[in-house]
């Protein structure tokens, strides 16, 4: 836990409902994240994953439900404000022209231009880069970097972007949609253990996951998102049961304790269809 | 489990800021040159010594040299205002074609792609064809470039009306809207140019290849500032076009106002565009062409991009004006020819460049 947090540091929705047209993509969700937790949340295809985070990060207002940032609804702070407290991974990041890694990842520092020093941001910058394996290609050119590569810098810039202790009473979070779809083995490890590591700094971190192992071994909580409604939210030993695979994702596993505290779910098959 | 990072030094060098700085040493060095070359050059030949002694003598430094009255008066009636327009045209289209590539996050974007252009020919023509029924306190040297002037406004507002809703605006709509009323003032200029008179048609076909002939000071001054002030507001958004290349969402987590930034370039770019259009004609590929050569020579980066842009884009105006005066004396090509047949190959290799995978 944070030692500077205070009640309600963190984030918090309540009865998120969004629909478009007929359709509805959240149905009276709510979640909580809360300094120093790693929040994971899991959930088949078209289950109101990404869009959950949409709204969470406030880029798509719900029609009704509150998302609070640190004590505050998200609207009450200003947009320079909240890009301090807050960052953001999306699925698919874009970058036009070719900038340098460095460069991309210093674009992180923009809402800290005017508080922060040279220095600071060098070492935000550098840290971040440090702490994502990015440095050694920092000053590449970006049209030059792999997928994985420019995901992992991309990544980089949303932990530049909240290097810096948060004020007290208040915590930061980090909002992560699938970072790791486009990686190696060893990098989509090393991605989640540097969230597990801003968890552990006090920030509320929130990756949306579909590997039921990764997110049974980083996160504290996961979050089952089914058909726009939050179906469990537990411990990963609570939430992952053979029964709930089955039903959630229509593959039957096994699930056991690897040892080491943790679970592993193995999938045998995939259940026949309904 | 992921091994913990290895230490690696990160360097704070920025190995592209010495380039940026010879770039900018070099662009301000050759268009000094490109803008004392014009104002020697032409019908009549100024020699350089000649040409040193009358710019002295006008900023009050007794010079030895003798100069000829009829070249002083070639060189401040004809030559400067000229050379000034190429300047301030030439930069203001620099400028605008990077802030619209930028907000566009396309490096295929040009002045005119908001309709800024299209809209001031329209008002040109307009006028040149149906003015002649005006009455007569509103004709005078201003007229036509005024006519332009608010019609490139007109054009622009119509545009980002029609891509906004509510407080946002849509920026493949704005895109598509512009090449809507591109299409649009098209039909009215050739609708336009069917009305005519011989005569007319004469004078609405120079306007529209584009030229900086027959500038005078009185003209040039007021157009020179609002392109001034325009370009000043654009450099002011440099930091803001790279957080934009992160998309308009991202750039929204980073605490950016995207609507305010791109209510500022559309704006910028109008009016800056829109009077250098409504004095000079349609001068095409400057704008396009003038940010790829300086992301070339020193990166990506708009605190760079923009005001090199400027430099660059008055290099290449400056530059085809004289190639214009002088490629067939004593007759003049239109400068928005030479623009054009210049600047097309280039726009071509730089498709190709993309089709092969190459960076831009």
């Amino acid at each position: 836990m944070s030692a500077g947090a205070g009640a309600g540091a963190g984030l918090q929705a309540r009865g998120l409902v969004l629909s478009l047209g007929r359709r509805r993509l959240l149905d009276q969700v709510g979640i909580d994240l809360l300094p120093g937790m790693f929040t994971a949340v899991i959930g088949p295809n078209g289950a109101g994953k990404s869009t959950l985070v949409k709204v969470l990060c406030g880029e798509i207002t719900p029609q009704s439900g509150s998302v609070m940032l640190n004590g505050r609804p998200l609207a009450a702070w200003s947009a320079e404000d909240l890009a301090r407290q807050r960052a953001v991974l999306p699925q698919t990041p874009e970058l036009a022209f070719s900038f340098r890694a460095w460069d991309v990842v210093a674009l992180g520092r923009h809402p800290h231009r005017r508080r922060a020093t040279r220095e600071d941001d060098h070492a935000a910058v550098a840290g971040a880069m440090r702490a994502t394996e990015t440095a050694t290609f920092a000053q590449r050119d970006c049209g030059t970097l792999s997928g994985g590569e420019m995901h992992r810098t991309h990544f980089a810039r949303t932990l530049a972007q909240i290097w810096e202790p948060p004020v007290e009473g208040r915590a930061r979070v980090l909002l992560l949609d699938e970072p790791i779809a486009s990686l190696d083995l060893f990098h989509q490890h090393a991605i989640l253990e540097r969230a597990a590591d801003a968890a552990r700094a006090g920030a509320a971190v929130l990756t949306v996951l579909h590997d039921l192992n990764l997110a049974a071994a980083f996160a504290d909580t996961l979050v089952v998102l089914d058909g726009g409604r939050v179906e469990a939210v537990g411990s990963p030993a609570e939430i992952l049961t053979g029964e709930r695979i089955a039903r959630i994702w229509r593959v039957s596993a096994k699930v056991q304790p690897d040892g080491e505290g943790k679970i592993r779910v193995n999938v045998e098959r995939s259940a026949p269809g309904p | 489990m992921a091994v913990a990072a290895p230490e690696v030094s990160v360097s704070f060098h920025d190995p592209m800021r010495p380039r940026r700085q010879i770039a900018f040493a070099a662009l301000g060095f050759a268009l000094l040159i490109a803008c004392l070359t014009a104002s020697a050059i032409g019908a009549l030949r100024i020699p350089f010594s000649h040409l040193l002694g009358a710019l002295l003598q006008r900023a009050g430094v007794e010079a030895s040299t003798h100069v000829a009255p009829i070249e002083i008066a070639a060189l401040f009636t004809i030559r400067l205002p000229r050379v000034a327009l190429g300047l301030g045209a030439g930069a203001t289209l620099g400028v605008a074609g990077a802030a619209l590539q930028a907000l566009f996050r396309n490096p295929l974007a040009d002045p005119g792609l908001i309709g800024v252009s299209g809209g001031a020919a329209c008002g040109a023509v307009g006028w040149i064809v149906l003015g002649g029924s005006a009455p007569a306190w509103m004709h005078g040297t201003f007229a036509t470039p005024l006519a332009a002037f608010a019609a490139g406004l007109a054009a622009v507002a119509g545009v980002y009306g029609i891509a906004r809703r509510g407080t946002q605006t849509d920026i493949a709509t704005l895109l598509l809207a512009g090449l809507a009323m591109n299409a649009l003032t098209a039909a009215g200029v050739g609708y336009l140019s069917y009305l005519g008179t011989d005569a007319q048609l004469r004078a609405l076909t120079f306007w529209l290849l584009g030229g900086l002939g027959g500038a005078t000071w009185g003209e040039v001054w007021p157009m020179l500032l609002v392109m001034g002030v325009a370009s000043l507001g654009l450099f002011a958004l440099g930091r803001s076009y790279d957080v934009l290349a992160l998309g308009d969402r991202t750039a929204g987590h980073l605490g950016l106002s995207v609507e305010t930034v791109r209510r500022c370039t559309i704006a910028c770019v109008a009016l800056g565009a829109g009077a250098s259009v409504a004095l000079t004609g349609v001068i095409g590929f400057v704008g396009l062409v003038a940010p790829h050569l300086v992301r070339l020579l020193g990166g990506p980066s708009h605190r760079f991009v923009l005001p090199a842009s400027a430099l660059m884009g008055a290099l290449l105006l400056v530059l085809a004006d004289l190639l214009a005066r002088t490629a067939v004396a004593p007759a003049e090509l239109p400068v928005g020819v030479v623009t054009s047949a210049l600047g097309a190959p280039f726009f071509i290799a730089l498709l190709r460049r993309r089709l092969a995978g190459g960076a831009t």
